[in-house]
């Protein structure tokens, strides 16, 4: 059941999150609350599900229900919890690292299933958590005390990726746009299927650099589209820094789920008799 | 047809074929037959590597009384045709003075039965189903194995009929035609094998596989979830579970890895759902992680490690007794948790039933050792009893107070919430937290919860279902084993020695087991692993009575009751 009035507030708990000063997933936190209270989804009916990762801190900065488990495995849980119980509001939150290395085979897998979830990717192009190591979206030659001179591989693209594997809603943001970031996540929530939105998160410790995305990212400069060729073309095409909803598709989402009402367990003894 | 004076408690019989031929079919249609009759009996598949074509065979043995293991050699080889069939014939050689059964038009017999003290028959198996309109070869067999075992054509003719029935009359009177023809033909054969009346019995049988068995036992338990990734031979009980599921209203969700399955089994539970996971010895090693995490986090969750030759690959279609290590101390940390194991094809039920509700209970991971042996062999069982244990999780009740996921309470068991209930908010989490589940690196914090997640299980109640003894309670031999061993030690019992089988692994229940090895002075520790892996846990946790001396091997070679008997039988003093 949605209740009106909801307020962001009513999403956030008291802890204090772990972030360095500056940190985009502030930013994402507040568009995430703002974006639940605008859906009307009480914090008890929604669950809040991630991985490892500094991103991944934000479910216990909700008042939702959290479930911050292993690295790299927020997708399955996500995805067994909204099967089991198909009325909640369930989104997996998670960073580059997290999402894209470790867990990079079920963000394909989350995509093909397109069960009816908001997959939410902070990404700041570094592993934070551990100091300052390439994730798969670092650039080729980015210099760190892992990998000297750069790692020297193509950057993974996970909008493009996203699309190719079949998930029904693809967007990019950028955490500072918290008015454009709120506005996806809550569209993304509504939408029926697997959705997926990539939030440009900068990690002002370790890159630095990315303080100028503020300057750098821009609206997409044509409209949405549900036509998975025309949203490939742009996404490969574009500069990587344009924001908004890019695709938004009509696949059925996955049916299965566990109903509250129990069948006859006896039933299922009739085959063994002889 | 010779008299029943010279009937015998067991016949074991093999049938051989190319796959597709029917071979499996064939043994399948006579052990339900039996059944029906009131006999035990038990079938065993061998299969090739080959995915499709290759050699199969069905593996037989029929008895008066409970059956649990397969027999060394047999007394009947019915060979559809020999291709392939030199490279497994070792694994069913034929018994002395047996009886080989082959067609002339499908070559030579291998060196192995040539060489066996047997009497090889020919009969024209192909030429005999081909005279008779949609014949097939594999119920000719039917039809020689049972008129030598001394069964009447119309109770094998029910089961047929009830198996082809859906196929039209046409099917049903093909598979009468090719039975009669197959039992003439046995008329002119000797020796014959023949079974002695089944006893008698009050009792509605069951024809049931190990796998089938742990399935129905995980969902009268409260199972409403699985998370599937396939691996033999485990993958026959996530079918099971598949549709299972589906007719009372659970899920199963295939996925892409057992990183996944363990995980989407928490995500549901988390949920509020009971959740199981199956999988092999690989698969276990892969959510070891994810099983530290329902530790910690405190999320009950089943997995059902239906073991297999290791390590690695190993071999996947034979058995071994080999993932106790893993299970019991595959955890990185400390992270109490329960090991069970269930002790033959009739105890999967309970065991998986049980399973789910000390894993409810206390809100923990409970790995079932079951193993190839029992969950791919098909065994007439009595109906099993209705058992009821009231699984229930302990239930948050919002009382305004701000919710304590992790309480700390006397016997560590800690209300849970779960989503949807207003005010019973809070993340579960895999980061040592506090009573309310905030991420905590206070030692305190660290101390309190490990404590309070061992006294959980420290203080459970297990019961009687620790484990079952049989046997003379003032034997003073003592056969101790564990999981699907037990059918072995149980047959090789005597009356002058006594079993002890272990249904609870860990928690190892080591009163109950000082209490059962009250005045032994020989115990023979029997399993089927390389490195004694039982031995060594409970002597970790306690010294054995009297003489101690191990039986024990890796597979696919399995202990048999005769090798324990014989082992007990040239016990010399040391």
């Amino acid at each position: 059941m949605n209740k009106p009035n909801l307020k962001a507030s009513d999403f956030k708990s008291d802890l204090t999150p772990i972030w360095c000063p500056g940190c985009g997933d502030f930013h994402v936190l507040m568009s995430i609350t703002r974006a639940l209270a605008a859906t009307g989804r009480p914090p008890e009916q929604v669950a809040a599900i991630s991985g490892i990762g500094c991103s991944s801190r934000i479910p216990a900065y909700t008042n939702c229900y959290g479930f911050h488990g292993v690295h790299g495995r927020a997708l399955p849980v996500a995805a067994g919890l909204k099967v089991a119980r198909p009325d909640l509001t369930v989104l997996a939150l998670s960073g580059d690292g997290d999402g894209f290395s470790i867990g990079g085979n079920h963000f394909l897998h989350a995509c093909r299933r397109n069960i009816d979830m908001t997959y939410i990717v902070m990404d700041n192009r570094v592993y934070g958590m551990t100091k300052g190591q390439p994730s798969p979206t670092t650039e080729p030659d980015w210099d760190s005390a892992l990998s000297p001179g750069g790692t020297g591989l193509s950057p993974f693209h996970p909008l493009v990726i996203a699309l190719a594997s079949g998930a029904n809603f693809v967007a990019r943001e950028f955490s500072g746009d918290i008015k454009g970031c709120t506005a996806t996540i809550a569209e993304a929530i509504r939408h029926p299927g697997f959705s997926f939105v990539e939030i440009l998160s900068p990690c002002v410790t370790f890159r630095p650099d990315e303080r100028e995305w503020k300057g750098k990212v821009h609206k997409a400069s044509v409209p949405e589209t549900d036509d998975p060729a025309r949203a490939a073309r742009r996404i490969m095409t574009d500069d990587g820094m344009n924001t908004g909803i890019l695709y938004r598709g009509k696949r059925r989402p996955y049916h299965a789920s566990v109903s509250d009402e129990v069948g006859d367990i006896g039933a299922l003894e009739a085959r063994f008799e002889i | 047809m010779a008299d029943r004076q010279s009937a015998l408690e067991n016949v074991s019989f093999a049938v051989v074929g190319t796959g597709g031929k029917g071979a499996i079919t064939a043994g399948a249609i006579l052990l339900e037959a039996a059944g029906k009759g009131g006999w035990h009996g038990l079938l065993t598949r061998s299969v090739g590597p080959q995915i499709r074509g290759g050699e199969a065979a069905a593996l037989v043995r029929l008895a008066t009384r409970p059956a649990f293991t397969m027999a060394r050699d047999f007394n009947i080889l019915v060979a559809l045709d020999w291709k392939n069939a030199d490279r497994f014939i070792s694994a069913m050689p034929v018994a002395s003075g047996g009886l080989v059964i082959a067609d002339p038009a499908s070559g030579t017999p291998p060196r192995a039965v040539q060489e066996a003290d047997c009497t090889i028959a020919e009969v024209p198996i192909a030429a005999l189903a081909k005279q008779i309109d949609g014949g097939r070869e594999n119920m000719v067999a039917v039809g020689l194995i049972a008129r030598l075992i001394g069964f009447g054509e119309e109770a094998v003719m029910e089961v047929i009929a009830a198996r082809l029935g859906r196929k039209g009359q046409a099917a049903v009177d093909s598979g009468r035609a090719c039975l009669e023809a197959g039992m003439k033909a046995a008329a002119a054969l000797a020796p014959a094998f023949l079974l002695a009346p089944a006893p008698e019995h009050d009792s509605r049988r069951w024809l049931i596989t190990g796998n089938e068995a742990m399935g129905l036992g995980l969902l009268r338990g409260g199972i409403r979830f699985a998370a599937a990734y396939p691996i033999t031979p485990a993958t026959d009980l996530l079918e099971y579970l598949s549709p299972a599921l589906s007719r009372i209203g659970g899920a199963l969700l295939q996925a892409e890895d057992e990183l996944a399955s363990i995980n989407m089994a928490l995500g549901a539970s988390f949920g509020g759902r009971p959740s199981v996971t199956a999988t092999s010895g690989p698969g276990l090693a892969l959510m070891m992680e994810s099983l530290g995490l329902a530790a910690a986090s405190e999320t009950p969750v089943v997995v059902v490690d239906v073991m297999r030759v290791g390590p690695s690959t190993g071999i996947a279609t034979k058995s071994e007794q080999s993932d106790l290590n893993i299970a019991v101390h595959g955890f990185h940390g400390d992270a109490p948790h329960v090991v069970l194991a269930p002790l033959g094809v009739a105890d999967c039920l309970f065991t998986g039933q049980w399973a789910v509700h000390v894993a409810e209970s206390l809100q923990t991971p409970v790995i079932v050792l079951s193993d190839q042996s029992i969950g791919q062999a098909r065994v007439v069982i009595d109906r099993p009893a209705d058992m009821q244990f009231l699984t229930r999780r302990k239930a948050f009740r919002a009382t305004g107070e701000p919710y304590q996921r992790y309480a700390l309470t006397a016997d560590g068991v800690s209300p849970m919430a779960i989503p949807g209930q207003p005010g019973g908010q809070y993340t579960a989490d895999g980061l040592t937290h506090g009573e309310s589940g905030a991420p905590s690196s206070a030692a305190r914090d660290q101390s309190e919860q490990m404590a309070k997640r061992a006294r959980k299980i420290e203080l459970f109640d297990f019961g009687d279902h620790w484990g079952e003894t049989e046997g003379p309670e003032e034997a003073e031999t003592v056969i101790l084993t564990w999981g699907s061993m037990a059918g072995a030690a149980r047959e090789a019992l005597d009356g002058s020695c006594r079993l002890i089988a272990l249904r609870l692994i860990s928690p190892l229940p080591v009163q109950q087991l000082q209490a059962a090895l009250k005045g032994a002075r020989r115990v023979l520790v029997v399993e089927q692993n390389a490195s004694g892996q039982l031995y060594r846990h409970i002597r970790a946790h306690m010294d054995l009575p009297g003489e101690v001396r191990q039986l024990n091997r890796e597979g696919p070679d399995l202990i048999g009751p005769e090798e324990i008997a014989a082992t007990l039988r040239d016990w010399s003093p040391a």
